[in-house]
Formats: C-alpha cells, structure tokens, sequence
C-alpha cells in the first residue's frame, strides 16, 4: 500500500496531545481560501509523493521513545483511508509502537462509511469547522459544511472528537452572532467540547485582493467570549 | 606588589559592586598573594595558555569546591558547632537549615546545596498543615534563601517520588519568579508520576527551573544517595567535588600535529595527564596543606566524610576538537565531516569521550575515594570566559539540526559523565500550550540513556547561562548601570556577551500555526 505524501515532521507540538510524529498527505478536496499549506492540495499522484507504510515505520520508530503518538494531517488526511487504515493497523501491532495514539487531523468532508472504517484503528481526531454558516462555508472553502456538522456529530458519539478548531478570518467569519449561534450548535454535540481557536496568518498563504485580515489578539479574546456559551475547554492561538 | 594594590583599590571602590561582593572578592584577592601548588613545567605552561584551566579556584584553596552536607542527618542530630537542637515542626526545621546555610562554604563561598528538600522536610509536613500554610511557609523560606544567599549556584532538589512538598516548592516557584533557588527534579520513570514532570515543565515556562536528571542512571554511579547541586554538577551527599578542573578539547587538537586517530593516543592522552596533574596538586593543597576536613566542623560532626569525595575532571569543545580533526584528516576537496550532521564525525567524537573516560578512569588521584579513587568526567555549559567553545556535547549554536537528531547525538555520551552534563535545548514558544509534549521529549531522552536534560522556552524572561539562571531585566540593568544584586548577574553578563546565548538557535518542535 501506498500513499502521497507532501510531508513529515518527527516532533510536533501542535497537532494534538503531546509530541507527536505528523504525516501530512498530498491532497485535498476543499480549497481554502486561508489554507497555509496551499501545496498540498492538488491531488497529485507522481512518484515524488508516493511512500510504502513500510517506509515510513522505521522513521516513527526512531522517534517513537520521545513521542505520544502520531498524527495524519493533510492535504486532507481521509481521502487516503486505505492508506491512513494500513498505516494505523501496522502501528497497533507493532510491539515498539503499539502504545502510540493514532490522530486524525481532518477538514470533516469525510463520509460515515469512512469515519466507521477507520475508528477501530483510530484514537481521536481534530475537525476544522470552517464556518457554522454555509454561505460563507462555500465562498471559504468552495464546499458545503453540511458533511462537516455531520462528521462532528458523528465522531463524538463514536468517542473520537478530541477537538473541534476555528480558524478565524477577521470580517470574514467573526461576527459575534455567528459565533455565539456556533458555540450554541457545539454545545449541542458536546457542552465540555474542546475547541482551538485559531487566528488566521497570512504567512503560508496564498496571496488575495484585497488581502484577508489577520486578527489581532484581543479580536480572538472577544471571538473566545462569544463563542463561549457552555463550558468549553477554548484555547486561543 | 603594585598590581595587587591596584587591583584591591579597584575592588574597595567599585560604585557597582555590593559590599557583600567586594568582602568576597577580596577574599579571593588575598589568597593570590599566596604561592600557587607546585606544577610541573608543562602542567604550568597548559595552565598559563588555558588549554587546562583551574576554574580561578584560587592559589590555596581553603575549601572544597562542592560541598554536600547530609541535611537530613542535621536534622535528625542537631548540630554542635552550631548550639542547634534537632527541630520538632516545620518552622524550626526551616530555622534550623537557614542557621546551617549561613556555616556551609564552597567555592562560591555560598552553599550550592541545600538538601533534598522534600525527604529533608517530609517529617515536619504533618497533614494538620493546610497546603496554604505550606506554600506561605515555603514562601517566607523562598525570599530569605534569594536575599541571603544571592547566587544562583544555589540549589536543591526534589523527587523522584511525588509528594506534597515538591508541588508546593514548584506552585512558590511560579509565584515568586526568583533567579535562587536553583532546582532539580529527580526522574524515575517508574516512580516519577508524568503529572509531577509536567508540574516541573510547567514551572520552567515560569522560572527556567527545575533541571531534570536521569535519576535511575545517578543512582547506578553514585548510590541512592546523590543530589544535583549548584550548575547541574550531580555528587554524593555526605560528599562533594575537592575541585574542578577542566581540559579544553579544541585548543587541545589546535596543538594536534598528526591524524585523528593518534590524538587520542598522544595529544589526548598528554593533555589528560597534564589535567590530571593539576587536579592532584590542588587537591593535595586543600587535604594535606590547609587541613581543611580535619578542622571544618562539617567534617568533625559526620555531615560531610572525605570518603565520599572526589575531583571533578571536566571537558568542553569537543565539537570544535572533532571538527578541527575530522578537517584535518580530510582528503583534498572532501567535504568537511562535521559534529552532528555526519556519521563519522559522531562516531569519532564518541571515541574522544570514551578515551578521555578511560583515561580518567586509571589515573589515580589521591582522597577521590568518593569516585573509587578516580575523577568524576564532567560536562558543564560554557563559563564566561568560553569563547569559541562549545559546551558538553552539545551541536554548537546556529549549526544544531532537528531536536530528534540533536538529542539522539548528544545523548550516547551522556554514560561516560557521572557528575553530570548539561546540555540546554531550546523549545519553541508553542510548548508552553502543550506541556506534555515536553513531557515526552524528557522521557524519550531519558530512554535514550541521556543524563541530565535542560531546556529553555524561547521568549522566556529567565535566561539559562551555564546551570545557573539569570533574569532578563537583571542583564539589561548590568548593562544599563553595572551592579547587581546577584553575584551570578555579573558572570551572565559576561557569558552573554561572550556566547551569545540568549541567541540560541530555536529548534522549531513543530510548524507555526
């Protein structure tokens, strides 16, 4: 089995609990505006990007004492599920990495049928909620959100939802209203959810015109207040 | 005569040295007018040309560098000399260590070590006192420590063992952001909770300490009972270090005339004895001519045994040494073989280790019972004076690669330095968000058999000079007026300009988001 890869990163602290090996896969189906990793989403299929499981273990295993787990990021991490199952079955079995988690960092597009295959092998996952509003989730991203709410709901019940993230737009997705509507629709899924919430940098980016805001600190204050209606464990970046 | 005169008026009327500093400067001052132990020729020319340097230790040292007395066993006894019964409850226990504190000497001239602080005062934190009580007790004891003792060579430890003294010491660390105490956690993956690691990485984003040790592979050089003490220099309690001395590794191979492979036999070897040398003559100098553990009380009450003392025998600039030698050894137009970015030269400088280990380990110097009648190899971070050098085994700074690559090179040699290694890694800023990623970083080097483990967190307003801290606006302040409180500020100052360490590279542990 293999995959295209755009990327590795032997530790990172940013993609989930403690320090973590990241693949990051070449591909994905949304087309974000505000993405900074904006190489990574044609879906291109060249040898330069393809890489066996196998190649990859001995390199999680090098790092595997400093680590908590490892994380599939993208590009968009669920359209390689095959990949993403054979990658995560192998590291279960393996006596030196079996005690790693394995991490899903996703945009949510995914379907139930591919979230059920791969939740035996999979230890919890990041979801970007993009926007709770789908007008303004189309012009962001090109897609409707609908797939994502449902993925959100459903991972939560399976028990795999460890993080919902906001990436935050200034004028673009910030209202207030539209977030207090959004911190009501979470805590309809789970009122203790732990959401990030991100401000956007134009660093990595694609250029726009005019070009999209960078929220300052205090906008991500008042972002987190807003979108605070239940007990949320909000974790500003 | 006239120098000597020049120097101590310079000193008496310094406008930025404290009294207390210009007391124990001249201290220092007047044992130069005292002949220094008698060296052989070349032992006195690698001295004179700081190939070998004895630390300004002094000519006539009139006491052991490193001192450890055994605390809990002051406690449990009372002391003598100083009229002082064994205490009952936690406030005397804490009066009765500041007493002793005030009567333990070093190199200094202020205790590096305070005592394992939560089994020395373990018998005294009933469950009647409230963890409230506990912290403002401890808090007092903090700010007396700082005030009284201003030098961040200061220090004690915690651990391995989770208790409720070692979450206290770090919730009064975080509150009081003081440069001294210096501290260690003690980790023993099997004891230590990660919680407590994590209460401990939690405290550096505050205050640049604890220093983490490897506690199972202590404790395999040293028995159960050692501690860390002043700049992460780990001894035998109820012991110490007579001296340190040190061989500086790059001017070494800058005097190598042949291949990589002969320095260790010649050039290494040579200088190792010459090292050596040194360390017999000022420990003989401080055992035989100023009988200093036949007349320290210390000594005379048990608190301190000169069997469970040893030298400290330490290296620095072992990448520049491989690098110069691996250059060296290079065929025309061959690219260099450089320290942390190339197998052979890895692999070379482990050699060097290994030989200055074995080296150390049969030459035999006098009064070292306390290392089996050998020197502890040691590896400290840069002193001010450094320049050009790079400290422990450390990739040297802007030429470090990732932080998985840097600390599985760094940590194979960390077997040979049994009194300790201090290597300080820097951590990105987004760790401070993520604490248990650090976590996992200290275990996994712990796993790969690294001894002592240091990081700092970039944007901290704690800096880490060698094993000691100084703060930010301390450092501006000597720049801005030239005193400060701490005798420590002012070699971070010269440190700072002599390395450049507040400009260590940041390994990025991740992507910025």
């Amino acid at each position: 089995m293999t995959g295209f890869l755009a990327d590795t990163i032997t530790f990172s602290n940013v993609d989930g609990p403690g320090n973590r090996f990241v693949v990051f896969l070449q591909g994905c189906n949304f087309d974000c505006i505000a993405c900074h990793n904006p190489q990574t989403i044609p879906l291109a299929r060249s040898d330069h990007f393809r890489t066996r499981v196998a190649d990859l273990l001995p390199r999680i295993r090098r790092a595997a004492p400093f680590l908590s787990g490892i994380t599939v990021s993208g590009g968009e991490a669920t359209l390689q599920p095959e990949f993403l199952h054979e990658l995560f079955t192998a590291v279960k079995a393996d006596r030196n990495l079996t005690r790693l988690t394995c991490f899903i960092d996703s945009n949510g597009a995914a379907d139930e049928a591919t979230w059920r295959r791969l939740a035996p092998v999979t230890d919890g996952t990041m979801i970007d909620l993009k926007c709770l509003d789908p007008e303004i989730h189309l012009r962001m991203t090109g897609q409707s959100n609908e797939p994502v709410l449902r993925s959100i709901e459903l991972l939560h019940s399976l028990g795999l939802l460890y993080e919902v993230r906001l990436l935050l737009i200034s004028g673009v997705n910030d209202d207030p209203g539209l977030l207090r509507r959004t911190g009501d629709w979470l805590a309809t899924v789970d009122p203790a959810m732990r959401v990030k919430v991100i401000g956007f940098r134009r660093h990595g980016a694609r250029p726009h015109d005019p070009e999209l805001a960078e929220p300052v600190h205090e906008q991500l204050v008042v972002a987190a207040t807003a979108l605070q209606v239940a007990d949320f464990d909000i974790c500003l970046v | 005569m006239h120098e000597f005169q020049e120097r101590a008026r310079t000193l008496v009327r310094s406008a930025t040295l404290s009294y207390d500093q210009k007391l124990r400067q001249l201290a220092a001052l007047a044992t130069e007018a005292l002949p220094s132990p008698e060296l052989s020729p070349a032992c006195a020319e690698a001295l004179e040309k700081r190939v070998i340097c004895d630390m300004f230790e002094g000519h006539a040292p009139f006491t052991a560098r490193y001192i450890l007395p055994d605390y809990e066993k002051a406690i449990r006894n009372g002391l003598a000399y100083l009229e002082m019964p064994a205490p009952t409850n936690l406030a005397d226990a804490l009066n009765f260590l500041q007493v002793m504190y005030a009567n333990v000497p070093s190199v200094t001239t202020y205790p590096v070590y305070l005592g394992d602080l939560d089994k020395v005062l373990a018998p005294f934190v009933t469950d009647d006192i409230s963890d409230d009580e506990l912290d403002a007790t401890l808090r007092r004891f903090w700010i007396a420590i700082d005030r009284t003792l201003p030098d961040a060579f200061v220090h004690l430890d915690i651990g391995p063992a989770d208790s409720r003294i070692a979450r206290a010491v770090f919730r009064v660390e975080r509150s009081l952001r003081q440069s001294v105490p210096n501290i260690t956690l003690k980790v023993d993956p099997l004891i230590t909770p990660d919680s407590l690691v994590e209460d401990g990485v939690r405290t550096v984003f505050e205050t640049g300490k604890p220093h983490f040790v490897n506690h199972p592979m202590m404790v395999g050089d040293h028995g159960e009972h050692y501690a860390a003490v002043s700049c992460y220099n780990s001894l035998k309690i109820g012991g110490g270090a007579h001296t340190l001395v040190r061989l500086n590794l790059k001017e070494a191979a800058l005097r190598h005339q042949g291949s990589a492979d002969e320095f260790l036999t010649t050039t290494l070897a040579h200088y190792v004895e010459l090292t050596a040398e040194l360390a017999e003559a000022r420990i003989r100098s401080l055992v035989e001519d100023q009988h200093f553990f036949d007349t320290h009380w210390l000594a005379q009450e048990g608190l301190i045994d000169i069997h469970r003392f040893s030298a400290m025998f330490g290296i620095f600039g072992l990448a520049e040494c491989v690098n110069l030698l691996m250059h060296h050894d290079a065929q025309p137009g061959e690219p260099d073989h450089r320290y942390g970015h190339d197998d052979l030269a890895d692999a070379f400088s482990q050699r060097v280790v290994q030989q200055v280990a074995d080296l150390v380990s049969t030459r035999p110097l006098p009064y070292c019972d306390g290392g089996g009648g050998y020197a502890y190899l040691h590896s400290q971070s840069g002193i001010d004076l450094d320049h050009d050098v790079t400290a422990g085994t450390r990739i040297p700074v802007g030429d470090e690669p990732d932080l998985l690559h840097h600390l599985t090179t760094c940590a194979p040699h960390h077997q040979y330095f049994a009194s300790g290694i201090s290597d300080i890694f820097h951590m990105d800023e987004t760790a401070a968000r993520n604490p248990q990623a650090i976590v996992d970083i200290i275990r996994g080097s712990f796993h790969e058999g690294m001894r002592d483990f240091t990081f700092n967190l970039d944007n901290n307003e704690f800096v880490r000079i060698t094993g000691y801290l100084v703060r930010k606006s301390d450092l501006a302040a000597i720049a801005a007026t030239g005193a400060a409180r701490h005798g420590s500020d002012h070699l971070a100052a010269g440190s700072e300009n002599s390395f450049h360490l507040t400009q260590r590279a940041v390994k990025r542990i991740g992507r910025g988001e």
